[in-house]
C-alpha cells in the first residue's frame, strides 16, 4: 500500500472534523473522495501531507503511513514529505510575481535541487500537458495564463519536484469543461507514475478519473469501495442516497 | 423509499415506472386474448390483438426515450441506473412478447378457417402457464421482489416441459392422419411462440434481480470464462 490511514481522528479546536477513518491507496491509483460540504474530504488530504496541524487549534490522533512510514513519527521532517506528496488546490495559485518557468522550478531551487532547470522545466511542463502552449512565453508572468493553464501550471510545478503521491483538492471546479478534460486526461497519465488522491464534488468527474471512491459524511468515512461498485450498487444507503440525489 | 432533492428527478422515474407497467399490462392482454382468439375460434379478437400491438410499439419507442432523457440529463447512478438500463432491456422483452402474441393471433385467424383439430389439452395449460409468468414477472418489477423474480426463473423448466410434452402430443397427431399435418404445425409454431414468451418473461425475471441487488444472475461463470476467438 503507498498510502495507509489507520484510526485518523481530525479536530479544529473542539469541532471533530474526522472520525476514525482508515483506509488504504494501493500505489499507481487514484483514489476519489466525494461527499457534501463540511464532510471532511479536505480535512482527510490534509493530514495526508501534514497541513492540517498548519491550522491554529487544529490537532489530530491516528496514524497516516507513505510506504509504511508514519509521516508523524518525530523524525519526519513536514517540509521534506511535502516533497514526496505533493498538492493542487481548487484555486490555480501560481506565484504571482514569477514567470512561467520561475514558478515550475520554484520548487527545485526552494530544495535546492540543482540541474538542468530549463530541461526539468520542460519535462513537467510537459507532463501538465501545457508546455506547446507555453513555450515561446515562459518568461511571461504565471497570471497572463488563463485559468486552465493556470491550473496546469501549478501540476507541473507539484510534478517538478517528482512527488509520489499527488492530492488534488477540488482541482477542477473553478475551470470550464475543456480545461477540466484536460486535468482528467492528466490524472489517467500521471497515474502510472503517482498515486493520487483527489477532492472533488463532482461524482461524475470521481467516476470517470478514479479506481476507488471513499464517500465522507459528518467527519465519518461510510463507504470506501472500487468506484465503478460505488455508483452502480453501493452498499451503504447513506451513499446510496447521496450518489442518487437524495440528501437534504 | 426517500425522495430525491430535486422532485421532478422522482417525478420522471414514477412517469417511465408508469409508461413500463401500462406496457407489461398490455401486452399481458394480448397473450390471454390471441390464446382466446385460437381455443374460441374469434377471429375478431384476433384482429384486436393485432390492432393493439400498433399501441405497445409506440409505447416501447416512448419509453426509449425516457430512458435515453434521464440518461442524458440526469446520469443517474447506484439503484437509479440501475432502474433505468433495467428499463431499457425490459422494454425489448415486452415489446418481443408483444409480437408474439401477434404471431399466435395471425396463427389463430389461419387456423379459424379449418375445421377444428381435436381439443390438445397441454396447449390451454401452456398459455397460462405462460400468462402466469408474465404476469409474475412484472410484479416482481412493480414490486422489486427477488423471491417473486426467482420463482419465475424457476417455474421456466416447467413450462418448457409442458411445451416439450405438447410438442409430442402434436407429432402424435400429424403421424395419425396426414390431413393434420397443416393444422397440427400451425399449434407447433403457436406452442413455440408461447415458450419463447415464457423466455422472456425469464429475462424481465433476472432483469428484475439485477435491478434490487446489482448482482447478474444470467449465464453463471460467463463474467470470468475467457471471450474464443471465433
Amino acid at each position: 500500500m503507498k498510502i495507509e490511514v489507520r484510526g485518523l481522528n481530525a479536530w479544529f479546536k473542539t469541532t471533530h472534523a474526522l472520525r476514525d477513518v482508515s483506509l488504504s491507496v494501493p500505489q499507481n491509483t487514484v483514489l476519489a473522495i466525494i461527499g457534501p460540504s463540511g464532510c471532511g474530504k479536505s480535512t482527510f488530504v490534509r493530514c495526508i501531507n501534514r497541513m492540517h496541524e498548519l491550522v491554529p487549534g487544529a490537532r489530530q490522533s491516528g496514524k497516516v503511513l507513505v510506504d509504511g512510514q508514519d509521516l508523524h513519527a518525530r523524525r519526519v521532517d513536514p517540509v521534506n514529505l511535502r516533497r514526496r506528496v505533493g498538492m493542487v488546490f481548487q484555486r490555480p495559485n501560481p506565484f504571482p510575481t514569477m514567470s512561467i518557468l520561475d514558478n515550475v522550478i520554484a520548487g527545485l531551487k526552494l530544495n535546492g535541487i540543482r540541474g538542468n532547470y530549463a530541461e526539468l522545466a520542460e519535462k513537467s511542463l510537459r507532463q501538465a500537458a501545457l508546455w506547446d502552449e507555453v513555450k515561446d512565453r515562459l518568461q511571461h508572468s504565471a497570471l497572463s495564463l488563463s485559468g486552465g493553464q493556470q491550473q496546469r501550471l501549478c501540476i507541473a510545478r507539484a510534478l517538478a519536484i517528482e512527488p509520489e503521491v499527488l492530492l488534488m483538492d477540488e482541482p477542477a471546479s473553478a475551470l470550464d469543461p475543456i480545461a477540466t478534460a484536460k486535468i482528467e486526461e492528466l490524472i489517467h497519465e500521471m497515474r502510472a507514475a503517482l498515486t493520487i488522491v483527489i477532492v472533488t464534488h463532482n461524482m461524475q468527474q470521481a467516476a470517470r478519473v478514479s479506481d476507488s471512491t471513499a464517500f465522507f459524511y459528518l467527519g465519518e468515512l461510510v463507504e470506501h469501495g472500487p468506484t465503478e461498485r460505488i455508483f452502480t450498487n453501493p452498499h451503504e444507503p447513506r451513499t446510496e442516497d447521496y450518489v442518487t440525489g437524495k440528501f437534504g | 423509499m426517500k425522495a430525491h432533492t430535486d422532485k421532478t428527478y422522482d417525478a420522471q422515474l414514477d412517469d417511465l415506472r408508469n409508461k413500463l407497467l401500462s406496457l407489461g399490462g398490455k401486452v399481458e392482454t394480448e397473450i390471454s386474448v390471441s390464446v382466446r382468439a385460437l381455443s374460441e375460434r374469434d377471429s375478431k379478437l384476433a384482429e384486436s390483438v393485432i390492432a393493439q400491438d400498433r399501441e405497445v410499439n409506440r409505447l416501447e419507442v416512448e419509453i426509449d426515450d425516457a430512458c435515453r432523457r434521464l440518461l442524458v440529463l440526469r446520469q443517474p447512478a447506484a439503484s437509479d441506473l440501475r432502474f433505468i438500463t433495467t428499463a431499457l432491456k425490459i422494454v425489448v422483452n415486452l415489446d418481443r412478447i408483444g409480437d408474439l402474441a401477434v404471431n399466435v393471433a395471425e396463427r389463430a385467424l389461419d387456423l379459424n378457417q379449418s375445421p377444428p383439430l381435436k381439443p390438445v389439452h397441454d396447449l390451454t395449460r401452456l398459455a397460462e402457464l405462460c400468462q402466469n409468468q408474465v404476469r409474475a414477472a412484472l410484479d416482481a418489477f412493480v414490486d422489486g421482489d427477488v423471491a417473486k423474480a426467482e420463482a419465475v426463473i424457476k417455474n421456466d423448466d416447467l413450462l418448457d416441459s409442458v411445451y416439450h410434452n405438447l410438442v409430442n402430443e402434436l407429432l402424435a397427431l400429424m403421424m395419425e392422419d396426414p390431413r393434420n399435418i397443416r393444422r397440427a404445425n400451425s399449434l407447433l409454431f403457436v406452442a413455440k411462440h408461447l415458450e419463447r414468451v415464457g423466455d422472456h418473461a425469464t429475462n424481465v425475471a433476472e432483469m428484475v434481480i439485477y435491478m434490487v441487488r446489482g448482482t447478474d444472475v444470467r449465464h453463471p461463470g460467463s463474467r470470468n470464462s475467457k471471450s474464443v476467438p471465433p
